[in-house]
């Protein structure tokens, strides 16, 4: 009885120290191996041919496949990636395993249309995407809001944008603002206040973390870009009335044309530049701004709105 | 102790041989020689791809099988046959039985492997009619798929100490299926929100990672393997194997055998 109870205790111990070892051996894997699944090599590229493969079980399949995206889009943004090679493949792949895999449109769209390093800046496959899965799921009134999301920003082509909203704010169901969002892009597609409009929206209607924090750096952005010009516009003032540019925003404080030190959405004051422009201090922490950015750090052409 | 393991060891690859176990090899021989031959006919320069993706996975399913059907038959097979009261009746331990017949059915599947290697290696030579130094990360292909069996051979012989070898078999299957998803199933875990995160985690650690264990495709098309990744994979293999086995010994100690 002893006996047993000592080869019992002793093999316990080994297998307690084994399945410590065993756990911190797979997370040394893991690190390893961090790039493999992401890596830019598909060596089955034929969606057709995997659904085959799957014998069947290609939901399953499409899910794995889904979560992949979302791993190598992850890896890539966290890495600040400006190719995203295997993303549109990836979301095909996914896409033919379970055409019914509406968030594999809706969020991969947007991965895919976004400039680099924010996603593959390719608006293009996103539209095409979004038309496919809206062919698969013609009720799915989520899809055109993705896709006059894309025109929209992404694109800039208002007639697009407006078509798309009209046509899902008239399947049942859709959120009534669909239709609002219709009529605005018809009207003042390019005014900066469409853009305050949308992302409040999305910022409002959404419960996933990530897209609310993707809201509010747009949201801070048309903030920026709106109090740049504003400022800009005052030192402009100050010169044709004082006949100088103000040397610090001291001197137009004190002039009456500001109350305060005027600062960004992070609570950083601007900077004012010999020359009269505004600047952000920190560009890096305020992504899709288009005004207030330092030299040689200019926005892609496409973020860059027309106001009015 | 060593030469009553080895004995156990012994006398479990020699019943596996008297079993006709490594009949598998015809099989095997038969599927290179017409992969061989076939693919020259049908395909353009993929002849060395499919002659290595089908040789492994040949050896990997064939030695899966043998690893399975003969683990989850290892203690049944003893009681059945009552050979096991004989057996503990002498001065043999519990765990040694366990032990020993893990080594046992390790060294068949070993065997086994060896010989399938040399099957692909051959049909390698004779469809590019010569060797290059790509086909050496084939050796390190077989070498991860033999841990695989190592693995596979241990987490059988934990079910076999508990359960009938029908239930085993099933339970051994579904292990291995949910282990080459290991991975994805980690990945999935990590998204879960707290406190079945935590459990997901936990569940995800607990069934054996055999993702990084396949390296078939990569080798299929001339990727080296890191030195790192055998290291690494030799000791997981080891230390999962050891915690099978040894949960296999705790709970064999206290079955009752009347």
């Amino acid at each position: 009885m002893r006996s047993r109870r000592k080869i019992v205790a002793i093999a316990t111990v080994v297998l307690l120290a084994g399945l410590s070892g065993a756990v911190l051996m797979v997370r040394r894997l893991d690190r390893m191996r961090a790039g493999e699944a992401l890596r830019e090599v598909l060596y089955i590229p034929s969606p057709k041919v995997l659904k085959r493969l799957s014998l069947g079980y290609n939901g399953l399949l499409a899910d794995i496949y889904w979560t992949r995206v979302v791993q190598y889009f992850g890896g890539k943004h966290h890495e600040g990636a400006m190719e995203y090679k295997l993303l549109a493949p990836l979301l095909d792949i996914t896409t033919t395993l379970d055409p019914q895999l509406l968030p594999a449109y809706d969020f991969g769209a947007v991965f895919l249309s976004q400039s680099p390093p924010q996603g593959a800046g390719d608006p293009d496959a996103a539209v095409a995407l979004v038309n496919r899965g809206i062919r698969q799921n013609p009720r799915a009134w989520r899809l055109y809001y993705s896709l006059g999301y894309i025109e929209y920003i992404e694109r800039h082509d208002y007639k697009a944008a407006a078509e798309a909203f009209e046509k899902g704010s008239k399947i049942p169901g859709a959120l009534p603002w669909m239709g609002v969002m219709a009529a605005i892009m018809a009207q003042h597609g390019g005014e900066l206040g469409t853009a305050r409009y949308l992302w409040q929206h999305i910022y409002e209607s959404s419960n996933d973390k990530s897209i609310k924090e993707n809201a509010i750096r747009h949201l801070a952005a048309l903030k920026v870009d709106e109090e740049v010009e504003y400022l800009e516009g005052l030192v402009r003032e100050y010169r044709e009335n004082t006949g100088r540019a103000p040397a610090n925003w001291l001197q137009m404080i004190s002039a009456g044309y500001l109350r305060r030190l005027p600062t960004d959405p992070l609570g950083t004051p601007y900077m004012l530049t010999p020359d009269g422009r505004v600047e952000v201090q920190d560009a890096d922490s305020l992504p899709f701004i288009t005004r207030g950015l330092p030299p040689g750090k200019e926005a892609p052409k496409h973020w860059k709105k027309e106001s009015k | 102790m060593t030469s009553r393991l080895a004995y156990i060891a012994f006398n479990t690859f020699r019943e596996a041989v008297r079993d006709r176990v490594l009949y598998n090899l015809i099989f095997f021989a038969l599927l290179m020689a017409a992969s061989s031959i076939l693919v020259g006919q049908i395909s353009i320069n993929v002849e060395r791809q499919v002659v290595i993706n089908l040789g492994l996975t040949a050896i990997s399913l064939f030695g899966l099988a043998i690893a399975i059907f003969l683990g989850i038959g290892l203690v049944a097979k003893e009681i059945d046959k009552k050979t096991l009261y004989t057996l503990l009746s002498r001065p043999v331990r519990r765990w040694e039985f366990i032990v020993g017949k893990f080594a046992g059915l390790s060294l068949t599947l070993l065997v086994n492997t060896a010989l399938m290697a040399v099957g692909v290696f051959a049909a390698l030579f004779y469809v590019m009619r010569a060797f290059s130094l790509q086909d050496t990360y084939v050796l390190v292909a077989i070498y991860f798929i033999v841990l695989q069996f190592v693995i596979v051979t241990a987490v059988a012989l934990f079910f076999s100490s508990f359960s009938s070898p029908i239930l085993s078999g099933v339970f051994a299957l579904a292990i291995f299926l949910i282990g080459t998803f290991a991975e994805d199933l980690r990945a999935f875990a990590q998204m879960a929100h707290a406190p079945a995160r935590w459990l997901a985690v936990g569940l995800a650690y607990l069934v054996p990672n055999f993702a990084a264990l396949n390296v078939i495709t990569p080798v299929a098309h001339g990727e080296p393997v890191a030195g790192g990744l055998v290291l690494a994979n030799t000791v997981y293999a080891l230390l999962y194997s050891v915690v099978a086995v040894s949960a296999a010994v705790i709970i064999f100690e206290y079955r009752d055998l009347k």
